[in-house]
């Protein structure tokens, strides 16, 4: 890894296209569970619905939540980059803050479910459900953690500009677990 | 001479203890760890052969029963497929193509390792099957609902899902890794086009399983929330269905056939051109056709599926798919029958391999072909036609080629030569094994003889074929055999390599046999798809008729600059262990699994937070050839 | 993964492209947040009127579309970063779309006989 090593053929950073990479993997991850719920939507022998049991304001809210929350991931890069330490951390405190309530919110609403009547093994709209918005959900978990690691690291001063890069990756891969969720609130839960 | 003595060269960049392999982050040891431990596998899931085989030789055998049996038939082909095929391509990549584009190592060192000792422990979790009350028996690809709980409730299926998603976050990693590496890594001037045809595929390999093993991860998942937690995905009762597995295993199925075949096509439109002293014919059109077979692979998976009622409409798009990509791989062919045509052909192991491969390769392409239209498939689907298709496309075509690969780049990773008898000898039996295996599967097949059956009635007329077909089984044992005795007498007392034993074109000739650690001791600059032959004898097309001075190397034996290389780690080799106790877990109890879990996340955070070079890293330099 | 040497050297690489490429002021992500928040109110309004109902699919479709397209392009830099990387992203979206709408077809959730598209 000498002088020469910094010179990539595309000029785009190792790490910043590995996540590209690693994002466009993800889009068959994610395409084979919304295949498979979008197939076997209306095939479940018994109840509840989709109709009977989500619920489109809270899910509404969280999804905007959700949003909100990438808006204050690009203004903590933004920050990083400026050096402005200060607003840095606000900003990916807001990161971790806003997933951490999308995330509560889902808690809340499998709860919810659970108790009219919806489990993994009830029927096939609970099965496809859980474990598309549940793999989803795992996905913010591991960015939420990734945030609050990115921001202890800030109080410890170590994150100046030159570690931008470590904020922009996380920040990839946070857009786009919002961006699955953008596709999984259309189809799963406005278009029923 | 100036190429370093083979034998401080071959201990210098492979001693130093277990420690030393457990945490190496150096893509020619990771390579070489590959390479053993699938070359290990070859022979287990050989074993299963050749059992499959002796219960075969004669109708109404008793030698293993049908439970015995399946167990066998699965645990080899997903054996040969994922822990020989695969790895022994990983092999391959992970040894040769930071040498092939001029860079000193991988984009992600510790990822690479991770990927391996992933792959070794997901490996082991398969096998422990075996003694533990039974080795999965459901087919390689676990057709839903044999695998369901209801009808399989013991533990081989389990063990089966659980160790292939293991194994797919080692290759996806490794795909992650490998597309930064050749996309972002490649020495000045070495532009996409003037890659080897070895990288490019690669590079399509990398992209093929980056799309196909998210869908069988998914297939996996459905299958284990089924059999752990109860849910329904495969289960008609509730309104599922086993054509969702079948889907989804296809759509990473299919493209896994590409991700087998491909990189011994990258092996072959290399090696052609070496002993055949012109250069690969058609280049940009085998490049093209590598895309193009990529690209269309994810369109034909449903010709697995002629027989499930899909409908005409179905039948007929995929069977438009299957014939179109025919086209390309066809094109590869004449471009691999040109490339020899007309060359002053050097007859060494590597070039029979190679040719061996793409004759056999046609012979597996015609009946694939076959396949291709669906009412000639209705009657051949899950016959002994279908085996006889793919063992001509996997052994004829895919091991043959990595044998070309093997004894083609043995010198360079071993410093050593292997003996041009023994690997001939190896050849022929292998050549004439197959046939004699394989070919009259094809009859068998035409006679109705089913697929995955444990023994047949006397009087079906299929005694004589599958006799033959056993023969012809230990025919390729022997050779196999002949090769690990040659593996054997060359590492011990094989004559030293060169750096450049075939007069080759490419970069990693460039260099002693094996490398120095630090691979180039200067970055080239490539002006070339040829590079080494542009270096040696000018822009001429034909190097037949120039002399050169034998195996001269064109990088200096020292770099001219301070070189800095990663650090060893250990926690690659932690996080990957969290892995396999993940998944045993599974199996035993939550407690295992969140321990598990508690040593991936350790692992992770603690090489997340380890520098890549830390003090005491590997230094080169032009003062000492090899400074610690 | 953190690689004090590269890591510097690719910020070094970040910089340039950022010369090259263009760059989203702090406004322009502000806009962007204001366009989302608005457009996901418009989704969950069409949710809700009847008269929408039987274009219900095409709208919410193409307002979820230009959501996906404002994250992509803006949060995610990609309008501004080299156009290898749409490559690699559009690669796999492109892929998971065709295979989603293959599989929807093959189970009959659209196309003739469904009761849908």
């Amino acid at each position: 890894m000498s002088a020469d090593a910094h010179r990539t053929s595309f000029g785009v950073g190792h790490r910043k296209m590995a996540m590209w990479v690693f994002i466009a993997s993800e889009c068959m991850f994610f395409g084979s569970l919304i295949a498979t719920y979008l197939a076997y939507e209306g095939r479940s022998q018994v109840g509840p619905t989709p109709q009977e049991i989500l619920n489109i304001p809270l899910t509404s809210v969280s999804t905007f939540v959700l949003l909100m929350s990438s808006l204050s991931m690009v203004l903590a890069l933004d920050a990083v980059q400026r050096d402005e330490r200060g607003r840095a951390k606000i900003w990916t405190a807001g990161v971790v803050v806003l997933g951490g309530l999308f995330l509560a919110g889902q808690v809340y609403e499998f709860n919810h479910f659970h108790h009219q009547g919806l489990t993994l093994q009830t029927n096939l709209f609970g099965a496809t459900f859980y474990v598309l918005t549940g793999f989803h959900g795992a996905h913010v978990t591991v960015g939420v953690i990734w945030m609050s690691t990115l921001l202890v690291l800030m109080f410890a001063g170590r994150r100046g500009p030159e570690r931008a890069l470590d904020v922009e990756v996380a920040g990839l891969y946070w857009h786009f677990v919002d961006v699955v969720w953008i596709v999984i609130f259309t189809l799963v839960y406005l278009i029923q | 001479m100036t190429s370093a003595a083979p034998a401080a060269g071959v201990h210098s960049l492979y001693g130093g203890g277990i420690a030393s392999w457990l945490t190496t982050v150096d893509h020619k040891r990771v390579g070489v760890l590959y390479g053993v431990t699938a070359l290990f596998y070859f022979v287990v899931g050989g074993i299963e052969a050749l059992i499959i085989r002796l219960q075969l030789a004669a109708p109404e055998s008793t030698l293993v029963g049908a439970d015995t049996f399946n167990q066998l038939f699965t645990m080899h082909g997903t054996t040969m497929v994922f822990l020989v095929l695969m790895p022994l391509a990983a092999a391959m990549f992970n040894y040769l193509v930071p040498l092939m584009i001029g860079a000193r190592d991988v984009a992600f060192p510790r990822l690479n390792a991770f990927s391996y000792w992933t792959f070794l422990f997901g490996s082991i979790l398969l096998n422990v099957s075996f003694f533990t009350g039974g080795a999965p028996d459901a087919g390689w690809f676990g057709y839903a609902n044999l695998t369901s709980e209801q009808y399989n409730p013991g533990m081989g299926i389990d063990f089966w899902l659980l160790s292939l998603q293991i194994m797919g976050i080692a290759s996806i990693a490794a795909g992650v890794n490998f597309t930064v590496t050749i996309l972002n890594m490649r020495a000045p001037g070495m532009s996409l086009m003037r890659m080897p045809l070895f990288v490019w595929m690669t590079l399509v390999v990398q992209v093929l399983i980056l799309l196909a093993f998210p869908v069988i991860t998914v297939g996996l998942v459905f299958l284990m929330f089924d059999r752990f937690f109860g849910t329904h995905f495969y289960i008609p009762a509730a309104g599922g269905t086993p054509i969702l597995w079948q889907h989804l295993f296809w759509i990473f199925g299919h493209p896994e056939v590409y991700i087998l075949i491909l990189p011994s096509f990258g092996i072959v439109s290399d090696v052609l051109p070496t002993f055949a002293r012109k250069p690969l014919f058609g280049r940009p059109f085998v490049i093209f056709s590598g895309l193009a077979i990529g690209f269309l692979g994810f369109g034909v998976w449903s010709h697995h599926m002629f027989t499930t009622g899909m409908g005409p409409i179905a039948d007929t798009a995929f069977a438009l798919g299957t014939f179109l990509i025919a086209i390309p791989t066809g094109v590869k062919i004449f471009n691999w029958i040109g490339t020899i045509w007309g060359g002053h052909v050097v007859f060494r192991t590597p070039l029979y391999f190679a040719v061996g491969m793409v004759s056999m390769f046609i012979i597996g392409g015609l009946s694939g072909i076959m396949h291709a239209s669906p009412p000639v498939d209705w009657q051949q689907h899950d016959s002994y036609f279908v085996v006889a298709h793919l063992h001509y496309v996997f052994f004829g075509g895919t091991v043959m080629g990595l044998f070309a690969g093997i004894y083609y780049w043995w010198p360079k990773v071993t410093g050593r030569m292997l003996s041009e008898r023994l690997g001939k000898a190896h050849f022929w039996l292998t050549m004439i094994g197959m046939n004699v295996t394989f070919f009259p599967m094809h009859f068998l097949g035409m006679d109705g003889m089913p697929r995955r059956i444990y023994t047949y009635a006397a009087g079906m007329g299929w005694d004589q074929w599958n006799l033959v077909a056993t023969i012809g089984a230990f025919v390729i044992a022997l050779g196999m055999l002949l090769f690990y005795v040659n593996a054997v007498r060359s590492l011990r007392s094989g004559p030293p390599a060169p750096a450049d034993p075939w007069d080759a074109a490419t970069l990693e000739w460039s260099m002693s046999s094996p490398p120095p650690e630090y691979n180039f001791a200067v970055v080239p600059e490539v002006h070339s798809a040829r590079p080494l032959w542009l270096y040696k004898y000018g822009p001429t097309r034909d190097t037949s008729t120039h002399t050169r001075e034998e195996g001269t190397p064109s990088q200096p034996d020292a770099p001219p600059a301070r070189i800095d290389l990663p650090s060893p780690s250990w926690w690659p080799l932690l996080a990957a262990a969290g892995m396999g106790v993940m998944g045993s877990g599974a199996l035993i109890g939550l407690p295992v699994v969140l321990l598990g879990a508690g040593l991936l996340v350790t692992g992770v955070f603690l090489w997340a937070f380890q520098p890549l070079e830390r003090p005491g890293h590997p230094v080169f330099g032009p003062a000492s050839s090899e400074g610690r | 993964m953190t690689e004090p040497l590269s890591s510097v050297e690719e910020t070094q690489v970040e910089h340039g492209e950022h010369a090259d490429g263009g760059h989203a002021s702090r406004g322009t992500y502000w806009l962007v947040a204001v366009i989302l928040a608005i457009i996901t109110l418009l989704e969950v309004a069409v949710f809700y009127v009847p008269a929408i109902r039987p274009v219900i699919v095409p709208t919410l479709l193409s307002l979820s579309a230009i959501k996906f397209a404002l994250v992509v392009l803006f949060f995610m830099h990609l309008k501004y970063d080299k156009p290898v990387l749409t490559g690699v992203f559009l690669g796999g979206l492109v892929v998971a779309t065709l295979i989603v709408l293959a599989l929807m077809l093959l189970f009959g959730a659209i196309g003739p006989g469904s009761h849908n598209v």
